[in-house]
């Protein structure tokens, strides 16, 4: 009988490519699953993408290995970055359970159906000799692609342009966003600005730092009657609590003696 | 050494990417394994390519990439205008129709 999965022996160098890539695979993936940060999860699944596309190309699909390396690690990965950096790098993951009982199940459940595919595969037979690709890339790898994409699947090649289009659009009306309320133009603000309870901020808010005994982005500004004025601190760091107290500059509370 | 182990790996990779699906919690990771288990299934649409002296399996693992570059577009801007909405990434604060 032939165990069809037997046969197909690979060359020495691709097994030790083999025995060392594979194994860091699979640790990287696991890692992916139990690493608390996003960021660290998207590192160690770019790993094992490279590590899929030197698999590629030690299996004749030379092709199929640089589009990897450009769709997945270049593409993909940036995205999930991008993303990732939209939302927030810091966001880790609460690793606890929300639903009890989910892990042990969850792992129960991948032991056996991992067992299972391992077991099917140890099993499998085809029935014939495996062949290899050089015949088959006898005249390049990329030619001979391009003779199947271009007559047999020319068709489901049109239809998967179709979705790369759709797919694109679709993001775009998904990220696109609406203004609740209609934007202020610069003549509406202007008036706005001579309306208001004072006459203050009419000529623009006063820059960090002026007339201070700092000059720095963190340190409000004084006024000419000697009080601080705290709009002059940009407003995202006043929210991360990077301002400095602006009751110490008021020109009644420091120390004038000589 | 035997072309089959590529395929024990993709199972095993396949496998690892179930789970993290079902147990991790925040969305992108969940989306990174969805990656992870179209790119297993794709290393063994090579490996039999290769078995089989036949390139349609890596005309398949091509279209697999196209569909799995649509989705991860698709599912990113989802991710994005649920973050947007909700400013949270986590899988679980999405279940207004349970309460």
């Amino acid at each position: 009988m032939q165990l069809a999965l037997q046969v197909g022996q690979t060359a020495q160098p691709e097994a030790i490519l083999f025995w060392v890539l594979a194994p860091l695979a699979v640790l990287a993936a696991l890692g992916m699953l139990l690493v608390k940060k996003a960021v660290h999860s998207a590192i160690l699944m770019a790993f094992v993408m490279i590590v899929l596309a030197i698999f590629y190309i030690a299996q004749d699909a030379v092709f199929l290995g640089i589009v990897q390396v450009v769709v997945y690690t270049g593409a993909v990965m940036m995205l999930f970055l991008f993303i990732l950096m939209l939302v927030g790098v810091d966001s880790s993951d609460s690793l606890t359970e929300t639903i009890r009982g989910l892990r042990p199940i969850a792992i129960t459940a991948a032991i056996g159906f991992g067992g299972l595919l391992v077991s099917l595969l140890g099993r499998a037979t085809i029935g014939r000799n495996a062949v290899g690709l050089s015949a088959a890339n006898a005249d390049g790898n990329v030619q001979a692609l391009a003779q199947l994409l271009f007559s047999t699947y020319v068709w489901p090649f049109e239809v998967v342009s179709a979705l790369l289009i759709t797919a694109a659009l679709g993001a775009m009306v998904l990220a696109h966003h609406h203004n609740t309320q209609v934007r202020q133009t610069q003549r509406q603000l202007s008036i706005n600005r001579f309306r208001g309870d004072s006459l203050g901020s009419a000529a623009g808010l006063p820059g960090p730092g002026v007339y201070a005994r700092h000059n720095a982005v963190d340190v409000p500004a004084l006024l000419p009657d000697g009080t601080p004025a705290p709009t002059s601190v940009n407003a995202s760091l006043e929210a991360r609590g990077d301002m400095l107290d602006y009751k110490k500059f008021d020109l009644a509370e420091v120390n004038t003696q000589v | 050494m035997n072309a089959a182990n590529y395929l024990y790996v993709s199972a095993l990779l396949f496998t690892i990417g179930a789970v993290g699906v079902v147990v991790r919690r925040n969305a992108i990771v969940v989306f990174m394994c969805i990656e992870l288990m179209l790119n297993a299934a794709n290393l063994s649409f090579v490996t039999f390519s290769r078995i089989n002296g036949d390139l349609n399996g890596q005309v398949m693992a091509f279209f697999t990439m196209v569909v799995a570059a649509c989705e991860v577009v698709v599912g990113l801007a989802i991710i994005v205008t649920i973050y947007r909405s909700r400013r949270s990434a986590s899988v679980d604060d999405a279940s207004l129709l349970k309460r």
